[in-house]
């Protein structure tokens, strides 16, 4: 029998719980469970009414076979009724049935509310706070909306306890995480921020973490919550610990209190207020201080909860990245964490120091902790903590140690675990060709990574390494020789033969004049290795084997022999048949400058972000991966960016594509120039359709005209201050349209005409077109190319006028053309410290453009995301305390000049509005992106 | 904000969940397995953090038993051990030396002590007193040991 210690205890099930330990086997359990079951429900189905006392202790024990594992398919009824009984025990039973069983869309809810309502009006404190957990337990929308307006009033009301207070506050931060709409802001909101100042310390901690997830939400209503809660911090910090009498845990002071405070002004910049801010910076530093004491206890509870505020003021300081003293003290302390006996503390100060290495002031004092981290790599037993030696690594490298870096994670790699094996392989093709002077060194690091690891290098890591030397002359020579001589090694990764087929097909002949790597020595090297790759990997070597015959004619016979082969020309996979008929068939009978032209070397892939860091972001999720600071490491982070808008901008999204296929298509020849602000004689228009204008604000892809006879489809493709616009016209009829012609105005001139007066407009935008065949089939789909060129900022969208005739009658149409600003948009990665700076620097009120809305569709927040960096500009993560909010930044490229820009997009979900604000270096071109992007939510 | 909180046994058996957000059977059943095959294969003294997903497990092992608890990503790893520890000291105060029979036999009684000190994934009393009192307070609504004594056995 166990020991009941105090207070009841239900016999019965004791005695269950008992029988349950004893089974000898799972099935012996299941019978015993299953006699229970028939029992229960049998008294359940009586028809002698239970009394509580057996309600309970049957509700108990169904509660504890659903946490045995098992389904539970009855009692709900039970458990709701014994919320109504008066006796506490019963209804507790009766509450925690329902919070453990009763999930967020049960039928039961209504039931179950009731109980609730009468509980919460009971006055009676114990049964107010089962009720406020039951609600804040099973988070179910329905009963949210019954008491998501009951509950500030309880917790701001002057007579309710303070314990009621608390889980009043828990219960609304609950409902406000769970269904924000259900909890709008009121005057309680002033009230709440004033718990910070309550006499209780428990409601005070309770009372922080409502006001933190709120002011997370709407920063600008508790803005006040930042003086009262520097105050509180401020006079825990300085107290005796004995002070707080129970809140003292370990000799520390309030540790909870303390971090809760700590994270909500993570909330909120630095307070501009100068007393303010001393007094914060005053409090930081005798944190720190604290750190150096000696310690008040031995006891691991005490360091523990001591270090945790010590890191919650460094996540501060680090986030405020604004006071270099701190910056450099908060370093130091991490420093000698590093090297502290506690693993624990170990593996902290490993993961805050990748912060604190993204920041400027502190990046050069992290790096002089490189060799204990090295070290931590090489002797740390936990895995867990080298995995954060790793990603400090890598968060510290840049140009003066990469080389150093690149080595340990290299060597560790022989031996680390197969868990993170792929992500330091990322890592390093990251940093190798980040920080490459000389791309030697990049080749050499990257073959020995497929040595070393070849069965975690990905796709991505082969392909880039391929891309970056066709880019690059100098170092194709280097890449054949070291690829060559990696293949002869006699077991070699098929990553690495890869790699080699690649690189030989394409620059073998820069090493072909060595006889000791002829041609025939490279295809028989390469073709040693074709019977023991897969499938992709020998289409792949047929390729190469092809380009060997446009490069050597003297293998030319060997190699056909090969092609010809049973093993090729019959092989059971369609595509190596397929590719060995066509090549075999290509070398027979193309002549030599055919083949040449059809095996020209590779164009140079356009530059992008490299493929493989987009691939460690989204393996390590955006929060992971330290924040690279632009300047200070050039990576264009728009990874997401392509899948939207701008796919078509970068080629095809997909490496393996961009291998196959040439890329950038041949610039225009022949183009009419046409200087759209110039004056030219246009056909007055009847009415210029911009119906689906808008549409293309956040995209530059669709069709932009439709009707019964022709429909108009536009591609388009951006860079810098230029663009490049396919327009197709497609004949919806069986009948030809003749006389087709296509051309682009500025809608200014157009006005210009219709008032017959001449208008000189500078040219702000200069759109090449070129001429389209004047007849179009029935059926058929006729392309023009359009080159633009964005002189400086502009308003207006040029058009397009279209005329045919089509069954002898002359049609018009004319379309505006999406060519707006935000199109010359270059996307800018910045830091919450640069943004802010660059706020205030653009705070002239002029500078400034201010729109608040009504969202015209749902406010979906993935959707919002997509159009704002369909927009152009780099979405910030982590810039604005609110996550809710957006922030962008960007580059509008012109010819004459650039004009930066940042933007930033409040949603609020309750009242459906937005607030757009728009801050640029000029005035016109603030008021025309608010005009653009406010159209679009 | 706390996500969830499981007691398991060293064999792997689970003894105490407490669930801070909706969550279907299925997933938690996934992450039972997930967590105990985890935290049970970590060597000892390995520290007592590890990533999973986007959260931050925290877990330590007292006697028989190990707490483990899940944290969102920016919450503070070091307090959320002492939230353990404050958990176990509350468990020990009431049923005075705890072990792992106490809450197989009063599950429901560790789950009231939980609420009593955690809600909705935060904290919500820090005062070992405050927390004990109640709990107190709500024995004594109940029934005294010779009332227990004369209930039926089934």
């Amino acid at each position: 029998m166990p020991a009941v210690s105090k207070g009841d205890g239900m016999r019965g099930l004791a005695v269950f719980i008992s029988d349950i330990r004893n089974c000898k086997s799972k099935e012996a359990e299941i019978k015993r469970i299953n006699k229970e079951l028939a029992n229960i429900r049998s008294k359940f189905k009586g028809d002698k009414a239970l009394d509580g006392y057996s309600k309970k202790k049957y509700v108990c024990k169904l509660l504890f076979i659903f946490l045995l594992g098992h389904d539970i398919d009855f009692g709900h009824m039970e458990a709701v009724n014994l919320l109504s009984s008066n006796k506490y025990t019963e209804k507790q039973i009766g509450y925690l049935f329902i919070s453990v069983l009763v999930n967020s869309n049960s039928d039961l809810i209504r039931l179950i509310n009731n109980g609730i309502k009468n509980d919460l009006a009971s006055r009676n404190p114990t049964f107010m706070n089962l009720a406020l957990h039951c609600i804040a337990n099973v988070g179910s929308r329905e009963m949210a909306e019954a008491f998501a307006s009951q509950i500030p009033n309880i917790l701001v009301a002057g007579d309710t306890m303070d314990s009621v207070k608390q889980s009043a506050a828990l219960c609304l931060l609950r409902l406000n995480r769970m269904s924000p709409d259900l909890v709008p802001m009121g005057e309680w909101t002033a009230r709440v921020v004033h718990l910070l100042n309550d006499q209780h310390l428990g409601v005070v901690t309770a009372a922080t973490s409502l006001i933190t997830n709120l002011a997370q939400k709407s920063p600008d209503d508790f803005k006040t919550a930042v003086s009262l809660a520097v105050a509180r911090l401020s006079r825990i910090v300085t107290s005796a610990s004995i002070d707080l009498q129970d809140y003292t845990y370990y000799f520390v002071a309030a540790p909870w209190l303390s971090v809760k405070l700590l994270r909500l002004l993570q909330c909120y910049p630095p307070p501009e207020d100068a007393a303010l801010r001393s007094r914060l910076t005053e409090c930081l530093e005798t944190i720190l201080n604290k750190a150096q004491e000696p310690p008040k206890s031995k006891k691991v509870q005490h360091s523990n909860a001591k270090n945790a505020i010590l890191f919650e003021a460094i996540s501060l300081i680090i986030l405020h990245d604004s006071e270099p003293t701190l910056l450099v003290r908060a370093c130091n302390q991490l420093g000698q964490f590093l090297q502290h006996r506690e693993t624990n503390l170990r593996y902290l100060a490993l993961e805050s120091m990748c912060t604190l290495a993204s920041s400027e002031f502190s990046h050069e004092a992290v790096k002089t902790h490189i060799d204990t981290v090295i070290n931590a790599l090489k002797t740390e037993r936990d895995v867990s903590v080298r995995q954060r030696a790793v990603d400090l690594l890598y968060a510290m490298c840049d140009r003066s140690n990469a080389k150093q870096i690149v080595a340990e994670m290299l060597s560790y790699l022989e031996t680390a675990d197969y868990s993170i094996r792929e992500e330091i392989v990322l890592k390093v093709a990251i940093l190798a060709e980040k920080y490459a002077v000389d791309y030697t060194w990049y080749v050499d690091t990257i073959l020995n990574l497929i040595r070393i690891a070849g069965d975690y290098v990905s796709e991505e890591v082969w392909y880039r390494v391929i891309q970056i030397v066709i880019n690059r002359d100098e170092v194709q020579g280097y890449a054949a020789k070291t690829v060559f001589e990696a293949l002869q090694a006699p077991a070699c990764h098929e990553n690495l033969v890869k790699v080699g087929g690649y690189i030989l097909g394409e620059f073998g002949n820069l090493i072909a004049g060595d006889s000791r790597s002829s041609p025939l020595v490279q295809f028989n090297l390469l073709h040693s290795k074709f019977h023991l790759c897969s499938v992709p990997t020998r289409a792949l070597l047929l390729s190469a084997y092809i380009k060997f015959i446009n490069l050597f004619p003297e293998v030319k016979t060997t190699i056909q022999d090969v092609l010809r082969s049973d093993s090729q020309l019959r092989n059971a996979d369609v595509e190596l048949q397929q590719r060995a008929v066509e090549y075999l068939r290509l070398s027979c009978i193309a002549s030599t400058d055919i083949l040449a032209t059809v095996l020209e070397e590779m164009p140079p892939f356009p530059e992008r972000e490299s493929s493989i860091l987009a691939k460690l972001k989204k393996k390590k999720g955006p929060g992971h991966l330290p924040d690279i600071d632009d300047a200070r490491r050039n990576v264009n982070g728009s990874t997401e960016h392509s899948e939207n808008a701008e796919a078509p901008k970068t080629g095809s999204n997909h490496p393996f594509t961009d291998l196959m296929s040439v890329n950038s298509p041949p610039p225009v020849a022949n183009s009419l120039l046409v200087d759209v602000f110039s004056d030219i004689s246009t056909p007055a228009p009847v009415d210029v359709c911009e119906e689906n204008f808008s549409r293309f604000v956040c995209k530059n892809n669709g069709v932009i005209f439709e009707n019964q006879l022709l429909q108009i489809g536009l591609k388009s493709e951006y860079r810098q201050n230029l663009g490049r616009m396919y327009v197709f016209f497609g004949n919806k009829t069986s009948t030809q349209f003749l006389s087709f012609s296509s051309s682009v105005a500025s809608q200014d001139s157009l006005k210009a005409h219709i008032l017959s007066a001449t208008c000189v407009l500078s040219p702000q935008l200069n759109v090449h077109a070129k001429t389209v065949d004047p007849i179009i089939e029935g059926g058929a789909q006729v392309q023009q190319i359009l080159n633009i060129e964005c002189v400086s900022d502009f308003t207006d969208a040029p058009v397009l006028t279209i005329q045919f005739r089509y069954g002898g009658a002359l049609q018009n149409i004319t379309v505006k053309l999406p060519v707006m600003l935000n199109k010359f948009f270059q996307p800018t990665e910045m830091t919450s410290q640069d943004f802010f700076q660059r706020w205030k620097q653009l705070g002239a009120p002029q500078q400034e453009v201010q729109k608040i809305f009504k969202a015209k569709h749902p406010m979906d927040s993935e959707v919002t995301k997509a159009k704002i960096l369909g927009f152009g500009v780099a979405l910030l993560d982590g810039v604005d305390p609110n996550p809710a909010n957006f922030v962008g930044a960007g580059v509008i490229h012109t010819k004459s000049t650039q004009v930066g820009c940042l933007l930033r997009l409040e949603p609020n979900t309750q009242a459906e509005m937005y607030r757009l604000t728009l801050r640029t270096s000029r005035d016109s071109v603030s008021q025309r992106l608010c005009d653009l992007l406010s159209d679009q939510f | 904000m706390m996500r969830f909180l499981l007691l398991f046994s060293r064999q792997g058996k689970l003894r105490l969940q407490k669930w801070f957000t909706p969550m279907t059977e299925r997933e938690k059943k996934k992450i039972i397995r997930d967590m105990t095959s985890m935290v049970l294969s970590r060597q000892p003294r390995s520290c007592n953090f590890l990533h999973w997903k986007d959260l931050k497990i925290i877990y330590k092992r007292y006697a028989s038993l190990y707490f483990c608890l899940a944290i969102e990503n920016q919450e503070n790893e070091l307090l959320a051990l002492e939230v353990i520890h404050r958990y176990v000291e509350l468990l020990d105060k009431y049923f005075g030396n705890v072990c792992e029979l106490d809450i197989i036999f009063n599950f429901e009684k560790a789950y009231f002590i939980l609420d009593e000190f955690l809600m909705g994934g935060e904290i919500q009393e820090t005062s070992k007193q405050t927390v004990n009192r109640s709990i107190e307070a709500s024995d004594m609504l109940q029934e005294t040991m010779e009332e227990y004594m004369s209930k039926p056995a089934f």
